[in-house]
């Protein structure tokens, strides 16, 4: 079953101000898929996983599951799951009492009930924790807990809000493959917010990106890694992150400084250069020069950081080959930019130009 | 050196705290229990009498043989013929009706009140009025409410809808109604009385434990469809049950003690004004309080019994929350 938001909006008016904490968002969620929906904190996407789960009416604008408009419908009566960023399990009932507690509700009987729970268990391999309390489990142990109870009562939609931002950084490599396990096994239709770009990146289907409740692009990952559309997808994509330059387009090409890095074949203009980390390959006589201030190792690879007089920031960071002579601190190194880890954005709109 | 130093200053800034603690809390409690004890306790003697024979001092030997200490005053408290069937019974029906009623329904009131959002402040003022106003006040306006007389803005009720005006105080002069009668409208006008008066402060208590519950527990029941009454006793309860032992334990021996609303509503001696001078609506605590003048040993042994009573009961009490308290 997919999800289609129509114009979903949520504005949220206090006393003498007012947030668009979402505004206008268009998207479909196809049915059986995994999305994550990605942006800096306070741009919304909590607000639109509430809409979906109904427990945030929308100011304007529909939720529609499948063929049903459920804008209006309750919460219990939509069959969604949710788990909250903090899980929510109920502290003073067991493992095996909170998994119960939807069934319970739903009058299932007893020994269905158990078995359902104790399968769903299985499925997250908590089955040998029921008798536990919240608070005798790991962070881990916890939130796939929080998976069982919302997965037991076989949701059609399983909604996620920053499930692993409580966990530390092995944990949540380890968990997050089991979600994409766990997900792709039932078939459920997940949305899964996170404002970590990686976490998206390698569990998504399709993410959608977000700012300030406007949606900025949305695509397969890697597409949207690969095809920015503008300069804050860009830099929200990718780490370490992408560098920025003030350039010029002239005479064809594309320069930073007086370097000619690639050809263009836009207008002249002022623009500004993105340059992946990875998209800079040290040259004898290469177009762009750096200079060297640090040099960080980061196993197969070398990171180094530099400076450039054009740069926006103060320093930015390239990652080259290990094997690469010649590379010193305080010495400069010239390098070709490869043209696909490369962009210009427009100086003032920030929408991609090349 | 710096630790002894710092424990010698931590005793300097305790100092006063003990200092007042040992003259008006230990010392009392060691004098009550050696004056419980005293079979002949002598009105005018003072401290004195606690080591000074029965019969005046002549010589060592006599000392010891002289003093009179033993259980006559608690066989007195034991004999007392209302002893029994109204201060202790009184004393147990407030205990057991007045604090189960008022926890039900201060939860009940707060969990209202988390609920509304207009007006949230100004229900919780009103409901907060009887805590600031003095006990006494609001005994005499329950008296006027509850008055015997046809006057009384119960009775007037009553009489508007066609029934007969009840003497619910007891404190009509003709005497009409049974000493059982009254002795029955009496308490639940006092339990009335005392639940009403407890209940702000167990609303703020559980109001505020209320507001520290995260809502999403609640979004979370919403999501499975939880009923509101599965919700109230599966997770509310629970969850507040910190909050609802500790007000358990707390009214349970403040009930234990109760006497101003006995003194607010009827009289000194908790009687009616028909009948007899009998303490139809005596509590221990009145018992104490009647006997503190003529017969201190007396009241020291009844204040004994309380404590003993209290001491098990609360025991007995956290030994039960312990089972419950959920986390
Ligand atoms: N109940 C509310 N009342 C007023 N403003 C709100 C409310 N809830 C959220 N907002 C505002 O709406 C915007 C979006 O909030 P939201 O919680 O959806 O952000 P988010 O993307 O989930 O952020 P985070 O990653 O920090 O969780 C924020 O600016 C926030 O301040
Ligand atoms: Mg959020």
């Amino acid at each position: 079953m997919d999800i289609r938001l129509e114009n979903l909006t949520k504005i949220f008016s206090e006393k003498d101000s007012e947030v668009r904490a979402v505004d206008n968002l268009d998207i479909t969620i196809p049915s059986g898929k995994l999305v994550g929906l990605l942006g800096p904190s306070g741009c919304g996407k909590s607000t639109t996983l509430y809409m979906i789960a109904g427990l945030l009416n929308p100011t304007s604008g529909k939720i529609h599951f499948g063929d049903q408009d459920v804008t209006e419908l309750a919460p219990e009566k939509r069959g969604i799951g949710l788990v909250f960023q903090n899980y929510a399990l109920y502290p003073h009932l067991t493992v095996r009492q909170n998994i119960l507690f939807p069934l319970q509700n739903m009058k299932v009987p007893k020994a269905e009930a158990l078995e359902r729970a104790q399968k769903v268990a299985d499925l997250v391999d908590i089955g040998n924790l029921m008798n536990r309390k919240p608070k005798q489990l790991s962070g881990g142990q916890q939130q796939r807990v929080a998976i069982a109870r919302a997965l037991v009562k076989s949701p059609d939609v399983l909604l996620l809000d920053e499930p692993l931002s409580n966990l530390d950084a092995r944990l949540r490599l380890q968990t997050r493959e089991e979600i994409k396990r766990i997900q792709r096994e039932t078939g459920i239709t997940t949305v899964f917010v996170t404002h970590d770009q990686e976490e998206a990146m390698s569990i998504s289907d399709e993410i959608v990106v977000m700012k300030f409740g406007v949606e900025q692009q949305k695509g397969a990952p890697q597409e949207v890694y690969n095809n920015p559309v503008n300069k804050f997808v860009a830099k929200f994509l990718g780490t370490p992150p992408i560098n920025f330059f003030n350039g010029e387009v002239k005479n064809g090409g594309l320069y930073i400084g007086e370097e000619r890095i690639l050809d263009s074949k836009l207008p002249n203009q002022e623009v500004c250069v993105g340059i992946r980390p990875e998209g800079f390959e040290v040259a004898e006589n290469g177009s762009l020069t750096v200079k060297v201030e640090q040099i960080e190792y980061i196993g197969r690879d070398k990171s180094i950081v530099a400076t450039n007089p054009n740069s926006e920031n103060p320093t930015f960071r390239f990652i080259i080959d290990a094997d690469i002579k010649g590379v010193e601190v305080g010495k400069y190194l010239k390098g070709n930019i490869k043209p696909n880890k490369c962009f210009a954005f427009d100086k003032t709109t920030e929408s991609r130009l090349q | 050196m710096e630790t002894k130093k710092n424990q010698w200053i931590g005793w300097v800034y305790l100092a006063p705290a003990i200092i007042l603690m040992l003259v008006f809390m230990a010392f009392p409690l060691i004098i009550t229990t050696i004056v419980a004890f005293r079979n002949d306790y002598r009105i005018g003697f003072g401290l004195l009498q606690l080591v000074y024979p029965a019969d005046g001092f002549d010589g060592i030997q006599s000392y010891f043989a002289g003093l009179n200490y033993g259980f006559g005053a608690f066989r007195t408290v034991f004999k007392n013929e209302y002893f029994w069937s109204y201060y202790m019974v009184n004393t147990l029906i407030i205990v057991f009706v007045s604090v189960p009623l008022t926890i039900t329904l201060s939860l009940l009131i707060a969990v209202a009140l988390n609920s509304i959002k207009k007006l949230q402040k100004f229900f919780q003022t009103i409901f907060f009025m009887p805590y600031v106003t003095n006990s006494i006040a609001l005994g005499m306006v329950f008296a006027v409410m509850f008055g015997s007389n046809p006057n009384g803005l119960i009775n007037s009720l009553l009489i508007s809808m066609g029934n007969n005006a009840i003497d619910w105080l007891g404190a009509a002069t003709d005497g009409n109604s049974s000493a059982l009668m009254i002795r029955f409208t009496g308490m639940a006008v006092l339990i009335i009385y005392i639940v009403w008066q407890a209940l702000p402060f167990k609303i703020l208590i559980l109001l505020s434990g209320l507001q520290g519950i995260d809502k999403q527990y609640y979004q979370a029941a919403q999501i499975d469809g939880t009923s509101k009454f599965r919700t109230l006793m599966r997770i509310t309860v629970p969850l507040l049950s910190p909050q609802i032992i500790y007000l358990m334990i707390t009214s349970f021996i403040g009930s234990f003690k109760e006497y101003n609303s006995v003194v607010a509503l009827f009289n000194k001696d908790g009687y009616p004004v028909t009948g007899a001078n009998i303490p139809y609506f005596g509590t221990i605590v009145l018992y104490i309080y009647n006997n503190v003048v003529m017969m201190p040993h007396v009241a020291s042994a009844a204040a004994l019994i309380l404590f003993v009573i209290i001491l098990l009961f609360t025991g007995l009490n956290s030994w039960i929350s312990n089972k419950f308290v959920h986390y």
